[in-house]
């Protein structure tokens, strides 16, 4: 069974979001990492980067599988997670900690109404 | 319904990850297709093949008659030897490859799940002489032991001595009174043992297995890795790389095709293919800079579109993407580099022979 943590919102592309002041750290979910497993390479936005909520920013490969990685808000990413690039395996080991994969300076805090509440993701992921 | 193989409730145990494969429910991976991959090539690995179809021809004529559905020498084979080969449409396309065994009084073809009914039908229908073509699959299990330390951990269930089968033989003995076939066999490129047992005492085996392999850290394997592993070996896959579209010349099957035995369906085709020379061939390449490859992807070179990808995956022992797909001649060249479309394009190279040269068996 996926871990669904507390304290993040989700999104249906199965990221996370978690919100610290006016930034805004986003990641796969534990369900999302567990079916895609053995992810081998990582490419979220460039640091610099301007998204738009919901625009297809990246991608991720497993040895099997391979997903877009869609942003969950709009704004400037202000950081990634260097460590995740180097080692795309610290995402199967820990989707919601270490396996964070980047920051982004919110432009819209509204926004985050949209997403999901850990009930509402795990009623999405029941279904599949 | 999905089948369950004898196994089932094993990797159940192990908890498996179950899919549905070719009508069967499957492990696809236990703790990893990474990890699992490392298991087979460093220590040892067990693999549910139970899917895997057996058809058995008996009846005095079965050798004359397996060399004239199949492509490689029947002839050749000794007594308990084990041979690579393919069934061929009458216009050369690949029925299926598939393993035939020459035992003592059975030849026993090992083949492809997915083509189980498929290829029993076929050989039914293309009978000749006096043989019995019975498939038994649904009474077998099968289960592969693969990796370097195969061998001392199953000659710990065995008294008869198993460095004196060699590889692509075979022996039918006994397993703690258990009737077997033991073959030297695998599709992993390690070392590695396939047997074959009657259902009802495979759970049996595999807790013998798993037993004997305690201390070496045996583990589990799905078919996740399964295919990583057959790959980084460049083994075609049916369904893939090779099917009723392709002949075995293009796929570089040559060698399993004995063009100078007697008649065989699909010679005719294959003589003239040769004459007429080949147009595409299937070819081996690895990942340059970065990116995965994935099957379908288009090949190109420049703008011009020369083939497309039958297999890609990412490699776990080079740490890079390596796929197989047909290209148009003269692109097959080692060394010659092209682009594979992903999303973004990836530049890859033709290379020689399997991915990962290694292999405790080859």
């Amino acid at each position: 069974m996926a871990n669904i943590i507390d304290g993040v919102k989700y999104t249906k592309e199965h990221e996370w979001v978690k919100v610290e002041d006016d930034i805004a750290v986003e990641g796969l979910t534990d369900y999302a990492q567990s079916e895609l497993s053995d992810i081998v390479m990582v490419e979220p936005p460039a640091k610099g980067r301007t998204v738009k909520a919901g625009e297809a920013v990246g991608t991720i490969e497993a040895v099997k599988a391979v997903a877009d990685l869609y942003a969950a808000l709009s704004g400037d990413v202000v950081e990634i997670n260097e460590k995740v690039i180097a080692d795309p395996s610290i995402i199967n080991k820990d989707p919601y900690g270490e396996g964070w994969l980047y920051k982004i300076k919110m432009a819209d805090p509204e926004e985050l109404t949209n997403l999901l509440t850990p009930d509402q993701y795990k009623e999405l992921i029941a279904k599949h | 319904m999905p089948k369950k193989t004898p196994f089932y409730e094993k990797i159940k145990e192990h908890n498996g990850k179950i899919v549905e494969f070719a009508g069967f429910l499957m492990p696809v991976q236990f703790e990893g297709i990474i990890p699992e991959h490392l298991t087979v090539r460093t220590t040892v690995g067990v693999f549910d093949v139970s899917h895997m179809g057996e058809i058995e021809i008996r009846g005095k004529d079965r050798i004359v008659f397996t060399n004239y559905i199949t492509t490689n020498n029947v002839e050749k084979l000794a007594l308990n030897q084990v041979q690579y080969s393919a069934m061929l449409y009458p216009d050369a396309g690949i029925v299926d490859d598939l393993l035939v065994y020459n035992l003592e009084d059975r030849i026993l073809l090992v083949v492809n799940a997915a083509n189980t009914d498929k290829d029993h039908n076929w050989i039914v229908e293309n009978k000749k002489f006096d043989v019995d073509i019975v498939n038994v699959s649904d009474n077998i299990g099968q289960v592969a032991i693969q990796g370097p330390r195969s061998e001392p951990v199953m000659q710990k269930l065995f008294d008869i001595d198993l460095s004196q089968i060699q590889f692509y033989w075979a022996t039918e003995t006994q397993l703690n009174e258990i009737p077997v076939v033991l073959s030297r066999t695998g599709y992993t490129g390690e070392d590695g043992f396939e047997v074959y047992v009657d259902r009802t005492n495979a759970p049996k085996v595999w807790d013998m297995v798993f037993e004997a392999g305690k201390d070496v850290g045996i583990k589990p394997i799905g078919l996740g890795a399964r295919d990583t592993l057959r790959f980084e070996m460049r083994y075609c896959l049916y369904g893939n790389d090779i099917d009723k579209t392709t002949n075995p010349l293009e796929a570089g099957l040559g060698w399993i095709v004995k063009l100078d035995k007697d008649d065989f369906i699909g010679k005719e085709s294959l003589l003239k293919i040769k004459e007429e020379g080949l147009k595409r061939k299937l070819v081996g390449f690895e990942v340059i800079n970065k990116g995965i490859p994935r099957p379908h992807m288009d090949i190109y070179i420049d703008d011009q579109k020369i083939g497309a990808a039958t297999s890609g995956t990412f490699a776990p022992s080079l740490k890079k993407g390596i796929g197989l797909g047909y290209v148009a001649l003269p692109y097959d060249k080692v060394g010659t580099r092209f682009k594979v479309a992903g999303k973004n394009p990836i530049d890859v190279e033709v290379t020689k022979g399997p991915f990962y040269k290694h292999g405790t068996r080859k």
